[in-house]
């Protein structure tokens, strides 16, 4: 019992990290119709700079700022750059200008840091385990990076129901060309939405420094998770991500601790160590296939 | 008609050949220098060109040329180089790979065109047993001896329950296999991971769980660096010990690992503390040269490159195959690693050891704790005709 309470743990855990992804992701395919494959790469800056600051520094809270900002940055430089010439081109040429921004991110990177992995610690006060439940120890790290992913989660829902930015983001994702003869900035809008997405995306990164190997290229593989995520929860949708991400979470993350206990219930050990391997690596490519075949437009489309 | 043509052209490239006996030796290293792995490509490197240096640039007396090409960890590539290698600039020795899909690529089409290959890292078993050959040589280990060594050490050390963990691809389950080859007791529970996996709190929180006695872990790259940091922060470390096979833990590694490694028991045939003069001069030069401290991988390459000078040495300087292969295959050189000699399958018979990840005072590094193999003899020898 204690073994599935932790492990529903990892999973809210790890659907959180994929929530900041994903959340970024989402917002700006709903919102300015464009494919950004490069978001992972702000992920990867946020987590290099965030090392960085840390490593010169010693203070972690110091990393997160300036690992975040970093991120804003370069997304807001980014869209002013390379995306703004793309809304009016199909979604390939956005998927190739895009690609090619990943590569070049790598590459800056190798340049700057070298092609070695940083290293990054955990804060003194978060570096041990603390007892959620007798027999039960977790470690408080992760737990830090559920609750700021819950807050972050809070805060969105607010600033696009609640305030005036966020309707005018709404508003703009449904008519472009009315909101920009209501009078507002829909280019600012726009950069800021953009630099919003990569902001998300380095607090995960940055996040994920301490627990990860900060290394080039390390956004890709999370990138892959979170397209799985934002097609499942319905591209465009803020909740969609919130329910995609958690259920990809889960659904990753129980799928390596009890398939392989399972499956050796019904199986001689050795076939069912194999078979629980492969199922578990494709549980959510599975997940995205029952799902698509029930909702073909994700569980939340962004449009009606 | 056609033949005299053809007879008197080869007859034409040959001899500029025969006149210049006096050109350097020239041998081609396929290497791994970009991608993340690129550094164990740059220490094989730096590890042979350091034997060239001292030697003023001549090994065994005969003057060589390195050509370094790097293969991007990409078997297409490996091949390309190797066959560009033979053709254009006409190299009969190579080495240098540091990846076994790459070698199973590159290395069977070689030696079967006559071109000596000396392994200074990858040392798959194919190459080992059945498929072993004259025109090559490991001059580094068969992949899974350092994980047989954790085996024999686990076993001794009293552990009963261990707990296994490889990613899912086919060199996992080899290096688990080299484990329980010499592993005694039970198995706790044998996990397969996503190749590339990032996160293993799910891993990690079964294994817990799992109450094992110890865990052996074989997890290349960051994969490593991930498993190591996650399994500390989970408190793991001090209630269950943790040990691998080197490739976790190579000073250019624990860099990035940190804290988290201390304490790591692994297995390797060579450290930077072992005591052989050979081997002092060899991390005196290499500090000297490059000032940071050598791996695994560069002593590899440097008895690569002491190998073939000792071979040279033997031949006068001739660097036609018959003659280098029986001088090659004595192995008079003295290894950093203290003993080493050649089996039948032109594998090594080497000593192998149990390290311990330590922190000094210029960073993190390993300290050999025990011998626990003599002399040791691969598994897939006895599978190779050769004699």
């Amino acid at each position: 019992m204690l073994l599935v309470i932790e492990q529903l743990l990892n999973g809210l855990q790890l659907g959180i990290t994929l929530f900041l992804m994903s959340a970024g992701l989402t917002l700006v395919f709903g919102i300015m119709q464009i494919i950004n494959l490069a978001h992972g790469s702000f992920y990867m800056i946020g987590a290099y700079v965030g090392a960085t600051v840390a490593a010169r520094s010693g203070s972690f809270l110091l990393a997160v700022v300036a690992g975040v900002a970093a991120a804003a940055v370069v997304g807001a430089v980014v869209e002013v750059l390379v995306l703004r010439h793309l809304y009016k081109r199909q979604h390939l040429d956005q998927v190739l200008a895009t690609f090619g921004l990943i590569m070049f991110f790598n590459e800056l990177i190798r340049v700057i840091w070298g092609r070695q992995p940083l290293f990054m610690s955990i804060p003194a006060g978060l570096s041990k385990s603390i007892q959620i439940m007798p027999g039960l120890p977790y470690p408080t790290y992760r737990l830090a990076v559920i609750g700021i992913g819950l807050l972050v989660a809070v805060f969105l829902w607010l600033m696009f129901a609640k305030t005036r930015i966020g309707m005018q983001i709404r508003a703009g994702s449904s008519n472009r060309e009315m909101v920009g003869a209501l009078g507002v900035n829909i280019n600012l809008l726009y950069t800021l939405v953009f630099g919003l997405g990569a902001l998300l995306a380095g607090l995960a990164g940055v996040m994920a420094g301490p627990i990860l190997a900060v290394e080039a290229g390390m956004g890709e593989s999370i990138l892959i998770l979170t397209f799985v995520v934002i097609v499942i929860g319905g591209i465009g949708s803020i909740r969609g991500a919130v329910v995609g991400a958690l259920l990809v979470g889960m659904v990753d993350t129980l799928g390596r601790a009890f398939l392989p206990a399972i499956l050796r219930t019904m199986l001689s050990a050795a076939t069912a160590d194999s078979a629980a391997a492969s199922l578990s690596s494709m549980a959510i490519y599975i997940l995205m296939a029952a799902i698509l075949v029930w909702k073909p437009r994700g569980l939340f489309p962004a449009h009606g | 008609m056609k033949k005299l043509v053809i007879g008197l052209c080869a007859l034409g490239l040959m001899l500029p050949t025969l006149s210049v006996a006096a050109d350097p030796v020239k041998i081609g290293m396929i290497t791994t220098l970009s991608t993340k792995a690129g550094y164990l490509g740059e220490e094989i490197r730096d590890g042979f060109q350091l034997a060239i240096d001292q030697e003023g640039g001549k090994l065994g007396g005969a003057a060589v040329e390195l050509l370094v090409e790097d293969d991007g960890a990409k078997p297409e590539k490996g091949k390309q180089i190797a066959e560009r290698f033979a053709q254009k600039d006409g190299v009969k020795i190579m080495t240098g790979i540091v990846f076994s899909n790459v070698a199973m690529a590159v290395v069977p089409k070689i030696i079967k065109e006559d071109v000596l290959y000396l392994s200074a890292n990858a040392g798959p078993s194919d190459l080992a047993g059945a498929g072993c050959d004259p025109n090559y040589f490991s001059v580094a280990y068969q992949n899974d001896n350092l994980d047989e060594v954790v085996g024999q050490y686990v076993t001794e050390a009293g552990h009963k329950n261990v707990y296994l963990l490889a990613p899912n691809y086919p060199a996992g389950k080899d290096h688990l296999a080299g484990f329980k080859r010499y592993y005694k007791g039970a198995l706790a529970g044998e996990v397969y991971t996503k190749l590339d996996q990032a996160d293993y709190a799910a891993e990690i929180a079964t294994i817990r769980d799992a109450k094992p006695d110890a865990v052996f872990f074989f997890l290349p790259g960051g994969m490593g660096i991930n498993f190591i940091k996650q399994y500390a922060q989970a408190g793991l470390k001090e209630t269950i010990p943790l040990y691998g096979p080197a490739f976790s833990f190579d000073e250019r590694l624990l860099a990035a690992v940190g804290d988290a490694a201390l304490g790591v028991k692994n297995g390797s045939q060579w450290t930077h503390d072992l005591d052989y003069p050979a081997n002092k001069e060899f991390v005196a030069a290499f500090k000297k040269a490059y000032n940071r401290t050598p791996t695994l991988y560069a002593s590899q390459g440097y008895d690569t490159a002491r190998l073939i000078s000792s071979a040279l040495k033997a031949t006068g300087g001739k660097s036609d195959l018959a003659a280098l292969r029986p001088a090659l295959k004595k192995a008079e050189f003295a290894s950093v690693r203290g003993n080493f000699a050649f089996g039948n399958n032109q594998h090594p018979i080497q000593d192998i050891y149990i390290r311990e990840v330590v922190k000094t005072e210029t960073g993190f590094t390993n300290k050999t704790v025990k011998k626990v193999f003599a002399k040791h003899v691969d598994a897939y020898a006895k599978e190779c005709k050769m004699q």
